[in-house]
C-alpha cells in the first residue's frame, strides 16, 4: 500500500463567497518530485484553491492532506512553518526597504539580546542567489529593481524556505524568455530534490513545457487532470472553455482608409520613458503595439491621452495639430484610453455599473441635476450592446467577471464617442470565451470609421486583428510590421516582431 | 543640465532643513546672543519632552497611522503622577491618607500604565476592529479628556484646582540638572537621548522595528510572509503608550501644576516633529534621527519666535505654514512625476 505516492491531496474543497461559488468540490493532487500545472479561465477558482492551502482564506469544509496527514493551515506563517511557500500573482513586497529585508520578513534572523543578525541575513541571501545564480544585491532597495528582478527576488524568498511545496502563482507574467528558461531550471533543480512544484499560469506553450501533469478547473470544479504528454493547446482549450475553439479570433472585416492621426517624434518627459516614436493610424485601422516588458508601451499610449507629460514631437488628427496636455483635452478630441491595469486605473470597484458606465461622460447628463433617466437609458444600452451579463445595473461592478468589468470600461469610453480607441492590453485577465467577443467588438469599431491603437503582450491576438503591428524596443521604435507582406506566413511575421522586439537591449 | 537637475533635487529634498536654518541664523544675526549656551540649553529642554512624545508616535505614523489623542493623554497620565508626588506636608493633597513619599517608581510606573492602557484601546481599535487610526484615536482623545477632569474634579478637598505642591525629590530628579562645572544641563535632555538611542535600536535592530516598516510600507507582504501584522500594530502602539507616560510623568515636573488643560495640542506638537523629520504620512518612511532633529528644530523656531518677541496669534500662523510646507515636500518627493 502506497500511502504517500502524494505529498499533497486536496478533496473536494468548497469556499463560498457572498454570492458566488468559488470553489465547489475542487480536487488537487501532487505526486513528489513533479511539476503540476494548474489551468483554467480566470475566475476557475485557481488562485482560490491556492489561497485556501497557503492559509489566507479558510476553506469551507474538505480535506487537506500533506504526506497522509490532514492539515488546515490558519494563516501564512503556520504553512510555512510546514514546509509549503507560494510566489504571489501580485508581487507582495515592502519597496522601501531593501531585498534581503524583504527575503528575510517574517522570520529574521536574530543574534543576542533580540537583535536582527544583519551580516547572517547578508550571508544567506548572497547563498541563495547565488545557488540561483541570480545577480541582484541584498542591500538594494527593492522599490529601485525592475519588475522581472523583483519577481526574481520573490521566487528566491519561496526557494529559501526550503519547502517541500513550492507554489507559483503566475511568476512569468513580466519575465523575459532568456528569465523564463533561467526560473524552469531553478524549477527543475528543485524537483531533482523531491520538491513538489503547483505552477498556475496562463501561457499554454510554458505549461505544456514544463509540466509532468496538469490539472483544468473550470468554474471551481475539478475538470479533469492528465500527464502534460498527452495534452495539446487545442485539448487544454476545450477542456477549460468546454467547447472548440476552431476559431479564436472572429473574422477581420475592417477596411482600413484614409490617415486619420500622424505622431511624429513624440517623446515622452519623465524616465523611464520613450523617445523619437512616430506613426500613422488610418480610418477603421486596428494597429497593435508589440514589445517586451519594459519597452514603454503603456507609456505611450498615456502620453498620447495627455496622462503623462510630453517632452517634444506632435500628434496630428484631420490633418490639425493638436496638443494634448490632460486626459480631459484628449477626451475632447475624440480620444478615448482602455488602461492596463483595470483595477488600479479603470474601475471604480464599489460603485454599481451605472456609475462606472457614465463617469467619463458626466457632463452630457446635466449642468447641476443630473438626469437619472438619461443615465439610466445609456447604461442599459451600453450593457444590451456589449451584452454585459449582469443581474443589474445596480450591481457593483467587483462583483463582475473581468470579461464584463473589461464590457463596462470600453461602454465608459464609446459613450464619449471617440474616433480613436487606445486600447492597453485590452484582454487581460479576461477568459477565453470574452475574449472572442471583445475582438468582435474592437472589429466592429474598426468597421465604423475608428482607429484602434492596441497594446498587447499577447502575439496571437495581435497577429490575430491587427492590421499592422508597432514594435516597441526599450523606449525607442524598432520597426512597424505591415500584416501579409512578405514575411514567410503569420510563422514569419511573428520571428520578425520578435527580433525586432529585441532590437535596442 | 543633468546637474542643474540633481542641484534642484537637492534643494527640494532639503528644503526644509535650508529654510529652517536661514531662520535660526537670521534670528542669531539680529539678537547675537541668541546663540549662548543658556538659550540651546533651554530649546533642546523644552524640545525634549515633546521630542518623547514624537519618538512614540512616529511608530504610529510609520504604520501609516496617527495618533490625535496624545495631548489628553498626557493630561490625564500627569494629573496622575500629580496626586502621586504631592508633597506629603500639603494640607490639600489629594490622597490625604498618603503620610510618606511614594518611591518616585509608583508615580512613574502609574503615568505608564495610563497611557499604555489607552494606546492599548487605540491599537486594538487599528489592528483588530480595523478602525482608521485618525477615528479611534479621536475618540480616546476625547475619553482621556474627560477622565482627567473627573480625576482633577474628585479632589477631597472639593477643589477643581490644578494639583500642584510636588515633592522636592520628584522635581529634581524630573525637572533637575546635571551640573557640568558651571554649565546646568537639564536631565530631562539625558533622558530625552536614552530613549532616542533605545528607540533607535528598537527601529533599526529588532524584528518588531523591521515587522514595523514592512507593516507600514506594505502590510499584505508581511502579511503573507509570516509576519503577524496585528501583534505589529499592537506592540507599536504599546511601546508608544511607555514613551507617552514617560513623557507625562517628566512635564508634570516641568510645568509643577496640572489640570484639566495641562497636554492640550501636544500631538500637534509630536506629529508635527515627525513630519518635519521625513516621517512620512504615505507609511513606511522614517528614521528616529529625523524625529529627534524635527523636535529640536520644531522647538527652535518657536524659540526664536518668542524670543525676537513675535506677536503670539502670528507664531501660529508661522508654526502652520511650516507643517504645510514641511508636508508639501514630504509629498513632492515621494511623488511620481509621470
Amino acid at each position: 500500500m502506497d500511502q504517500h505516492k502524494y505529498m499533497l491531496e486536496m478533496i473536494d474543497i468548497d469556499k463560498s463567497f457572498p454570492g458566488v461559488h468559488a470553489l465547489d468540490r475542487a480536487q488537487f493532487k501532487l505526486r513528489p518530485g513533479t511539476i503540476h500545472s494548474l489551468m483554467g479561465e480566470n475566475g476557475a477558482g485557481k488562485s482560490t484553491l491556492m489561497k485556501c492551502l497557503f492559509g489566507i482564506y479558510k476553506k469551507d469544509s474538505g480535506t487537506i492532506r500533506i504526506d497522509g496527514k490532514e492539515v488546515d493551515f490558519a494563516n501564512p506563517k503556520h504553512a510555512l512553518d510546514n514546509g509549503v511557500a507560494m510566489v504571489h500573482q501580485e508581487l507582495n513586497q515592502v519597496l522601501h526597504r531593501n531585498v534581503m529585508e524583504n527575503v528575510w520578513l517574517g522570520r529574521l534572523p536574530l543574534k543576542k539580546y533580540g537583535l536582527v543578525d544583519s551580516k547572517l541575513m547578508f550571508a544567506e541571501t548572497m547563498e541563495t542567489f547565488r545557488d540561483l545564480e541570480i545577480n541582484i544585491s541584498p542591500t538594494a532597495i527593492i522599490g529601485t529593481l525592475s519588475v522581472s528582478q523583483r519577481q526574481m527576488v520573490e521566487i528566491a524568498k519561496a526557494v529559501s524556505y526550503h519547502a517541500k511545496i513550492l507554489v507559483l502563482d503566475e511568476p512569468t507574467s513580466s519575465l523575459t524568455e532568456k528569465e523564463v528558461d533561467h526560473l524552469f531550471r531553478i524549477i527543475r533543480k528543485l524537483t531533482v530534490q523531491g520538491v513538489g512544484i503547483i505552477y498556475i499560469s496562463h501561457r499554454m506553450d510554458e505549461i505544456l513545457r514544463i509540466s509532468d501533469d496538469i490539472t483544468v478547473m473550470r468554474d471551481g470544479q475539478w475538470i479533469a487532470t492528465k500527464p502534460a504528454n498527452e495534452l495539446d493547446t487545442n485539448e487544454l482549450i476545450r477542456l477549460m472553455v468546454n467547447r472548440d475553439l476552431t476559431h479564436r479570433f472572429p473574422g477581420k472585416t475592417n477596411k482600413p482608409d484614409g490617415t486619420m492621426m500622424s505622431v511624429s517624434h513624440l517623446s515622452g518627459k519623465y524616465e523611464p520613458t520613450f523617445h523619437d516614436v512616430s506613426f500613422t493610424l488610418r480610418k477603421g485601422e486596428i494597429l497593435g503595439v508589440a514589445g517586451l516588458m519594459g519597452s514603454r508601451r503603456t507609456e505611450l499610449l498615456n502620453t498620447i491621452f495627455g496622462v503623462f507629460t510630453k517632452e517634444s514631437g506632435e500628434i496630428e488628427v484631420d490633418g490639425k495639430v493638436i496638443d494634448i496636455t490632460s486626459p480631459e483635452v484628449a477626451k475632447r478630441n475624440g480620444f478615448a484610453l482602455i488602461t492596463e491595469e483595470r483595477r488600479a486605473t479603470g474601475l471604480f470597484p464599489l460603485m454599481n455599473i451605472y456609475f462606472n458606465t457614465i463617469i467619463a461622460n458626466i457632463g452630457k447628463y446635466g449642468k447641476v441635476i443630473l438626469s437619472q433617466r438619461k443615465i439610466a437609458n445609456d447604461t442599459l444600452f451600453s450593457i444590451q450592446n456589449l451584452k454585459v451579463k449582469t443581474a443589474s445595473a445596480k450591481t457593483a461592478i467587483r462583483s463582475l467577471s473581468g470579461g464584463n468589468q473589461q464590457k463596462v470600461i470600453i461602454g465608459r469610453w464609446l459613450l464619449t464617442k471617440p474616433e480613436i480607441l487606445l486600447l492597453d492590453e485590452p484582454t487581460r485577465g479576461i477568459d477565453v470565451g470574452a475574449k472572442f467577443e471583445i475582438y468582435q467588438l474592437i472589429i466592429n469599431l474598426a468597421n465604423e470609421g475608428k482607429g484602434i491603437v492596441m497594446v498587447s503582450s499577447e502575439m496571437p491576438e495581435l497577429l490575430g486583428i491587427c492590421d499592422r503591428i508597432l514594435v516597441m524596443s526599450n523606449g525607442r521604435l524598432a520597426g512597424i510590421v505591415e500584416r501579409g507582406k512578405d514575411f514567410g506566413g503569420v510563422a514569419g511575421e511573428q520571428e520578425h516582431i520578435l527580433k525586432l522586439a529585441g532590437t535596442y537591449i | 543640465m543633468e546637474k542643474s537637475k540633481k542641484i534642484g533635487e537637492f534643494l527640494l529634498n532639503y528644503a526644509l532643513y535650508i529654510l529652517l536654518g536661514a531662520i535660526l541664523v537670521t534670528v542669531s544675526i539680529i539678537k547675537p546672543n541668541f546663540i549662548a549656551i543658556n538659550n540651546i540649553l533651554n530649546i533642546m529642554k523644552q524640545a525634549s519632552t515633546k521630542g518623547i512624545l514624537a519618538l512614540g508616535c512616529a511608530g504610529i505614523i510609520v504604520l501609516g497611522g496617527t495618533d490625535l489623542s496624545i495631548g489628553r493623554m498626557l493630561g490625564l497620565a500627569a494629573a496622575v503622577t500629580a496626586s502621586l508626588v504631592q508633597s506629603v506636608t500639603y494640607a490639600s493633597r489629594y490622597y490625604t491618607g498618603m503620610t510618606e513619599q511614594l518611591p518616585l517608581i509608583v508615580p512613574l510606573l502609574a503615568a505608564i500604565a495610563v497611557c499604555v492602557l489607552l494606546s492599548a484601546i487605540n491599537g486594538f481599535g487599528v489592528s483588530k476592529l480595523h478602525m482608521h487610526a485618525f477615528i479611534i484615536t479621536l475618540g480616546t482623545q476625547l475619553i482621556a479628556y474627560g477622565a482627567n477632569c473627573i480625576y482633577i474634579e474628585s479632589q477631597p478637598s472639593g477643589s477643581a484646582q490644578a494639583l500642584s505642591t510636588f515633592d522636592r525629590n520628584f522635581l529634581d530628579k524630573a525637572a533637575g540638572n546635571l551640573m557640568i562645572g558651571t554649565v546646568r544641563i537639564p536631565y530631562v535632555i539625558i533622558y530625552f537621548a536614552a530613549l532616542a538611542i533605545i528607540m533607535w535600536i528598537v527601529w533599526n535592530k529588532t524584528r518588531l522595528g523591521k515587522n514595523m516598516f514592512a507593516v507600514g510600507g506594505n502590510s499584505e507582504a508581511a502579511a503573507v510572509s509570516g509576519v503577524s501584522v496585528t501583534k505589529t500594530i499592537m506592540y507599536v502602539y504599546l511601546l508608544a503608550g511607555v514613551l507617552y507616560g514617560i513623557a507625562s510623568f517628566l512635564e508634570a515636573a516641568r510645568i509643577q501644576s496640572v489640570g484639566a488643560n495641562t497636554g492640550i495640542n501636544y500631538e500637534l506638537d509630536a506629529i508635527s516633529a515627525c513630519v518635519i523629520g521625513g516621517v512620512s504620512f504615505t507609511g513606511g518612511v522614517g528614521t528616529i534621527q529625523g524625529v529627534v532633529i524635527g523636535a529640536i528644530i520644531l522647538q527652535a523656531i518657536n524659540y526664536s519666535l518668542y524670543f525676537l518677541g513675535v506677536n503670539a496669534y502670528l507664531q501660529y500662523i508661522i508654526r502652520g505654514l511650516i507643517i504645510v510646507l514641511a508636508v508639501a515636500i514630504d509629498v513632492r518627493k515621494y511623488l511620481v512625476k509621470k
